[in-house]
């Protein structure tokens, strides 16, 4: 187990580099989501204040 | 061109990939994990390089989604700017922020990578200067997006970088047999077959084909709220007339 975790030396290389890889790509998924939610929220009250507006 | 026109109707392209995305990040998670697990278990070490050519499972799938992602950022600017196709400069736009990402892991995974197989953290050469030049690309593309107050001046101004910048993409790619680079050779998409090991070659594709859902499903969600963004400008816009 420790073998594995040591990459034959080269942890201090193998590790950050997956490590790195694997922080851009969730950072990229929370922006993602966060941003289309907040989009999401203002669209539907911006469209909802439309609907009260016009008497039906 | 007549496929393009089913996803001209922002309506219809959000239905669509409505549809798609589940797919996409299920795809994803599966071949993903499915590609680490082979990569980093059972793939045996390089004789040269040992362990560290496991970080060829990052590299290379990040290094292949910064081209593919930009070629496609192109294409989409192309598509916007000649067919007036509304959803397509959203594409590029949505496509961006994912590329430049990609691009940057693969500086790092690639500096990491050089400093014990090649001794230094990063050197001039054709290769990794035109893949420099990517980044700042898609830095300079997506900072024109924001230096408009019309989308649509910003989009067009973005699109006309976008395409400009396009050369760059195959020259990182035939810079190591036009240029002499420290960089080594194609060793995958090259006109006789690859030439490396399945037991290498094998999760390196999954790991393609993972990182390419992963793009997939971000750049749905990001295209449908660029989308969402763009009723909420027109909604405003028709508050404040009103």
């Amino acid at each position: 187990m420790t073998e594995f975790f040591h990459m034959g030396g080269y942890a201090a290389f193998v590790w950050p580099s997956f490590g790195i890889t694997a922080a851009i790509m969730i950072a990229i998924v929370i922006d993602s989501w966060r941003g289309f939610v907040r989009e999401r929220d203002t669209l539907d009250k911006l469209q909802s204040q439309r609907t009260k507006r016009k008497p039906s | 061109m007549v496929s393009l026109h089913k996803f001209a109707n922002p309506a219809r392209f959000v239905r669509m990939s409505s549809a798609l995305l589940p797919w996409m990040v299920g795809m994803s998670a599966v071949l993903i994990t499915v590609g680490l697990y082979l990569g980093l278990f059972v793939a045996p070490p390089d004789y040269q390089q040992g362990e560290s050519m496991r970080i060829i499972f990052v590299h290379v799938p990040s290094a292949w989604m910064s081209m593919f992602i930009y070629s496609g950022m192109a294409i989409a600017s192309a598509t916007g700017l000649i067919w007036k196709h509304p959803v397509a400069d959203l594409l590029a736009k949505a496509s961006a922020p994912v590329g430049a990402g990609f691009t940057f892991a693969t500086l790092a995974s690639g500096s990491l990578w050089g400093q014990p197989m090649w001794g230094t953290w990063w050197v001039w050469d054709a290769r990794l200067t035109s893949y420099l030049i990517l980044f700042f690309l898609y830095i300079g593309y997506m900072a024109l997006w924001e230096a408009f107050d019309d989308p649509q001046r910003a989009g067009k101004a973005a699109a006309i970088l976008a395409l400009v910048g396009a050369v760059n993409v195959p020259i990182i790619k035939f810079s190591v047999d036009w240029w002499n680079t420290l960089h080594q050779p194609a060793s995958v998409m090259k006109m006789d077959g690859p030439a490396i090991d399945s037991s290498m070659l094998v999760p390196l594709l999954i790991m393609a084909l993972g990182f390419t859902a992963f793009y997939g499903a971000v750049v749905i969600v990001r295209t449908q709220r660029e989308i969402m963004a763009r009723k909420v400008r027109t909604l405003r816009m028709a508050q404040v007339q009103a």
